[in-house]
């Protein structure tokens, strides 16, 4: 492999014919799922450059999801932190209080044209969850979200929320009992009840197409910061910055900025107790082996046998111990530096930015701001950062409120 | 001659239809798989599947996915099944073993020395659940060169032009998923099967084995009438289940269910 040598205008080339991203990405799936993954790549084929399709999708990003999303200069903040200036692409003010919404709306347009009755997806926060609920009310479809048992504990609000859309939650008991279980669980649905059902996953993992569909859904979040830049700074950005489970947030922010290679990339992953400690979910920054999980071929944490690592992180979002093949190779042609934020720091930044700019992030979204307070102190006050604030932080107030020893 | 190959010529020659019992290795202790592999020969096995355990076993239902737990839990690894085969070969060398699983265990341990060492082992076919032949490019030359049959699923949705793919990349026998759904799910229909058996009939001369759903001797019967071999996992999974706190009462009752499925399959056939 000569992946170092490859010019950052090659990725804008990916994946390939067969969804590989490099070594990673394809389409490891049972024969059942074959046809549908086939037929659903065929059927995106003929949208993705279709003007009708890309006008309704616009339209719904803009009407019902409320783009663009600002992009706020945190001038406070950034002060404090004494460095470069802090900008916040505000995907928290989308409908639902997420970027998952894009995707999903995305998603639910494909879903119509398929013609099938049944939407089903995984959640880990239930950011996904409920913006897939959300898209499925909307379009009168039946919806099931498998939740794995601790995430639906952690994240309760999320699921009445859920429930209040209509969608059924089902709670997943197998395995870790977190998002990668919920996945199993709804690859096992789909796979049963493929003539009906149509998959809505939630970040740039699983087989192909989905990798390429949900970053091209996600992307909308990078083409705006890109205007807004040039419009707010004058320029490109001196650097981005956006968590990464799966890594949509990150794949949105990052690629329409992928061949500008003055723009530095951070992607922030789960440090739970500290990498050393091994209680995280950091494959990429941990340097975990490659690995095969939910139809694709990335970085994934596992033991010496092959068995999937148990993972761990404050934020059920970003609980997961593999992230999206398209990172992967990012990983390794060394276009984004992968760093990890541990839970202590998440939980500073979630406070600090709420005191001091009264903006509660999401704890996923948290990783992005603690890396900030890392790097925006060792660059000059005219550089410019801007971070992804994928989620609001209303679902997480449980969390924070238990650390804090409130029982409501 | 691959020894998968050799039974099935043996049993066409027979007039009789192959019985493929599936456990998961290592269940409920890697002790006891060897003795299982025999009592399962004993009472009429033509090749023997043995799953591989893997955390995340995405196509199985709750039968296999409890199998694998308890096999993790004893600690089995893939490199243990290599013994356990090593060691079954002492005592028998003519019965096929294929290893069933998920690929990421096989990555872990890399394409070249997994093939090497189930080569050496006695492996004589692998069966991946996530590897469809489009991913088999670097792995099935490797087992190729060892000598061991790549075998691949082939399912009800599967359009007429990716079968003719799989016929075409598939050696040992084809593994005909009886049903949209995860393993140990709803009771086949064998009349369904038999149509989508016809048009493979077309395109390979590869033995047609189907999986997923047969539960008792009737059913295994049923399906022996239209298919080269009839494939049976979560019933007998269910009695190591029911069994796993005295393991030395599993042999006789996977004995008596796959001695049952022999009796019915072989008097349906002379029926």
């Amino acid at each position: 492999m000569t992946d170092s040598a490859t010019p950052f205008s090659e990725l804008t080339q990916m994946p390939d014919a067969r969804g590989h991203f490099g070594p990673y990405g394809g389409r490891f799936v049972s024969e059942t799922l074959s046809f549908a993954l086939e037929d659903l790549e065929k059927t995106y084929a003929s949208l993705r450059n279709d003007p009708a399709f890309q006008a309704e999708f616009d339209r719904d990003l803009a009407h019902y999801v409320g783009r663009p999303s600002p992009l706020y200069h945190a001038e406070r903040w950034s002060e404090s932190l004494g460095g470069a200036q802090v900008w916040l692409k505000r995907e928290d003010l989308n409908h639902t209080g997420a970027h998952k919404v894009n995707n999903t709306i995305g998603q639910a347009l494909l879903a119509k044209k398929s013609g099938k009755p049944r939407v089903i997806a995984e959640t880990g926060a239930g950011q996904h969850g409920v913006a897939t609920a959300t898209v499925a009310a909307r379009l009168g479809l039946e919806c099931d979200i498998y939740m794995g048992a601790v995430d639906v504990e952690r994240q309760k609000l999320n699921v009445y929320r859920m429930r209040l859309l209509g969608a059924r939650v089902i709670p997943v008991e197998s395995g870790t009992k977190t998002l990668k279980d919920a996945m199993n669980e709804a690859l096992r649905d789909w796979v049963t009840n493929v003539d009906t059902t149509f998959y809505i996953i939630g970040t740039v993992a699983g087989p192909h197409p989905y990798p390429l569909l949900v970053r091209d859904f996600n992307s909308v979040t990078g083409r705006e910061a890109r205007v807004q830049s040039l419009e707010q700074i004058g320029r490109l950005p001196d650097a981005l910055i956006a968590c990464v489970g799966g890594g949509s947030n990150a794949m949105g922010l990052f690629y329409p900025f992928v061949e500008d290679a003055d723009v530095a990339m951070y992607g922030v992953e789960a440090g739970g107790d500290g990498l050393e400690t091994g209680r995280h979910a950091a494959p990429l920054s941990s340097d975990a082996p490659r690995g095969v999980l939910h139809g694709n071929r990335t970085y994934l944490m596992s033991d010496a046998a092959g068995q999937v690592s148990d993972t761990h992180s404050i934020s059920a979002g970003l609980d997961y111990p593999g992230v999206g093949p398209e990172h992967a190779l990012w990983k390794d042609v060394g276009r984004v530096n992968y760093v990890a934020a541990n839970d202590d720091a998440v939980l500073e930044a979630f406070r600090e930015l709420t005191l001091m700019e009264g903006i509660m992030p999401a704890l996923e979204s948290s990783h992005a701001l603690a890396y900030a307070k890392v790097l925006a102190p060792t660059m000059r006050p005219d550089q410019h950062i801007v971070v992804n604030l994928s989620g609001r932080g209303d679902k997480d107030i449980m969390t924070v409120a238990k650390l804090d020893g409130i029982e409501f | 001659m691959n020894r998968i190959d050799q039974r099935f010529s043996e049993l066409k020659q027979q007039g009789r239809k192959a019985l493929i019992p599936f456990i998961t290795a290592g269940d409920p202790a890697p002790r006891y798989t060897l003795g299982f592999m025999h009592a399962l020969v004993d009472a009429g096995a033509d090749v023997l599947e043995l799953g591989v355990p893997f955390s995340d076993p995405m196509a199985d239902g709750p039968v296999i996915q409890k199998a694998c737990e308890r096999a993790l839990k004893a600690g089995t690894r893939l490199v243990d099944l290599f013994d356990m085969v090593a060691e079954f070969r002492q005592t028998n060398s003519h019965t096929p073993v294929v290893l069933m699983g998920y690929l990421n265990p096989v990555e872990r341990i890399g394409y070249a020395a997994f093939a090497e060492q189930a080569a050496r082992a006695g492996v004589d076919g692998v069966l991946m659940v996530d590897m469809p032949p489009e991913e088999a490019d670097e792995l099935a030359p490797l087992l190729k060169k060892s000598g061991i049959a790549a075998i691949f699923l082939v399912a009800p949705t599967t359009s007429k032009a990716r079968a003719a793919i799989i016929c075409a990349h598939g050696e040992g026998y084809l593994y005909y998923v009886s049903l949209k759904g995860v393993t140990g799910s709803a009771t086949l229909n064998a009349t369904d099967v038999a149509e989508h058996l016809a048009p493979l009939r077309e395109l390979t001369d590869l033995p047609l084995c189907v999986g997923f759903g047969i539960r008792d001797g009737q059913a295994a019967a049923e399906v022996a009438k239209v298919a080269d071999g009839v494939i049976v996992g979560s019933a007998l999974v269910n009695r190591i289940a029911a069994n796993a706190a005295t393991p030395g009462a599993i042999p006789d009752e996977l004995k008596r269910v796959l001695g049952e499925m022999r009796t019915a399959m072989d008097a349906g056939a002379e029926g």
